[in-house]
């Protein structure tokens, strides 16, 4: 039996209920081959039915995540939790997967086949889990924050109009201005969605902090888009303002699956591209 | 969730009145700059909305 344990990133709750239903999983997996090789029908029967319970998962974990959703300040998304539940169903998938894989080597190899085929899996595991990352599709540069009057810029992306003389000298301190310039075509549709550009904020938020509070929104985290470019400009006053490390969080906040654009790979896509 | 009218100017707040007037929105006169940004400041914190700035004397408050 190998269990896995998925603790996902900025996600520290459930662990324990995900370690437990990994277990779960795992035990499933491990004795499948055992049991139909017996052969014992009632014991597949009830694997059947206990597999059924794992698309619950998603369910749980997008109920979960959506009900925290309503008293956060930075909200996640939709297309973040519908991308983080998603990724636990799999992952218990993956489990269950491997655990059948390494119990059917023990079950005709032996024991010695067991620690080679668990090393196997582990590797394709990482292989499934490994999404590719904003840093993979987009460079991530410092901005100059600037007021033109009272519209707030960063470099030529205007964010918006601030009115009061010193929110402007506080954003002028304090503020960072970070600018994310998509590789190709299709980094720039990715970077489009709003869906995306939660994700990003959410992120570097849970991990910089942000000056925003409840009935202030001066300070809040802005994303906006050069649109004849199509580079975005990120707005952010942090509890700990350090670029360097805010650039790092950006370039690895996962590319969420529902905004993955696939452009190039459409015929049409690729016409109008040049 | 969080209900409530969002995008609606809650307040003008400026220190000339031949700028503004009808539409049903609450208009504060301010007797100069300062006061001005006092006010515009008050009601943002009071209405939970954000300052804007029309560059013509004219502030609005506005929730996002």
């Amino acid at each position: 039996m190998r269990s896995d344990y998925r603790h996902y990133p900025s996600y520290p709750h459930g662990e324990f209920v995900h370690l437990s239903l990994g277990l779960i999983a795992a035990g499933l997996g491990a004795v499948a081959v055992p049991a139909i090789a017996k052969p014992d029908y009632t014991a597949v029967t009830f694997l059947a039915l206990a597999a059924q319970q794992f698309r619950e998962v998603r369910s749980i974990e997008r109920e979960t995540l959506l009900k925290l959703e309503e008293t956060k300040m930075i909200r996640r998304g939709n297309d973040y939790i519908e991308g983080i539940a998603r990724v636990f169903e799999a992952r218990n998938y993956l489990v269950i997967l491997s655990a059948l894989f390494t119990s059917g080597i023990v079950y005709f190899g032996g024991w010695p086949w067991a620690i080679p085929a668990s090393i196997l899996c582990f590797i394709v595991s990482l292989r499934f889990m490994n999404g590719s990352y904003i840093g993979d599709i987009a460079s991530v540069e410092v901005g100059t924050i600037s007021f033109d009057n009272s519209m707030l810029k960063i470099n030529d992306v205007v964010i918006m109009n601030v009115g009061l003389p010193f929110t402007r000298e506080k954003i002028k301190r304090e503020g960072m201005g970070i600018i994310i310039k998509p590789f190709n075509d299709d980094a720039r549709l990715t970077l489009d969605t709003p869906g995306q550009r939660m994700a990003i904020m959410h992120d570097v938020v849970s991990i910089l902090g942000s000056k925003v509070d409840i009935n202030e929104g001066e300070l809040a985290p802005i994303m906006r888009k050069q649109a004849d470019q199509g580079y975005l400009a990120f707005f952010l006053v942090a509890n700990e303002p350090d670029l360097n490390f805010c650039m790092e969080i950006i370039k690895r906040v996962p590319v969420l699956e529902s905004a993955r654009a696939t452009s190039s790979k459409s015929y049409y896509g690729r016409k109008a591209a040049d | 969730m969080d209900t409530g009218i969002v995008g609606l100017i809650l307040a003008i707040v400026t220190t000339k009145p031949e700028l503004v007037g009808g539409g049903g929105c609450p208009i504060f006169l301010a007797a100069n700059q300062k006061e001005q940004e006092r006010l515009s400041l008050y009601l943002a914190r009071i209405l939970g909305g954000v300052v804007h700035d029309l560059e013509n004397g004219v502030y609005f408050i506005c929730r996002h």
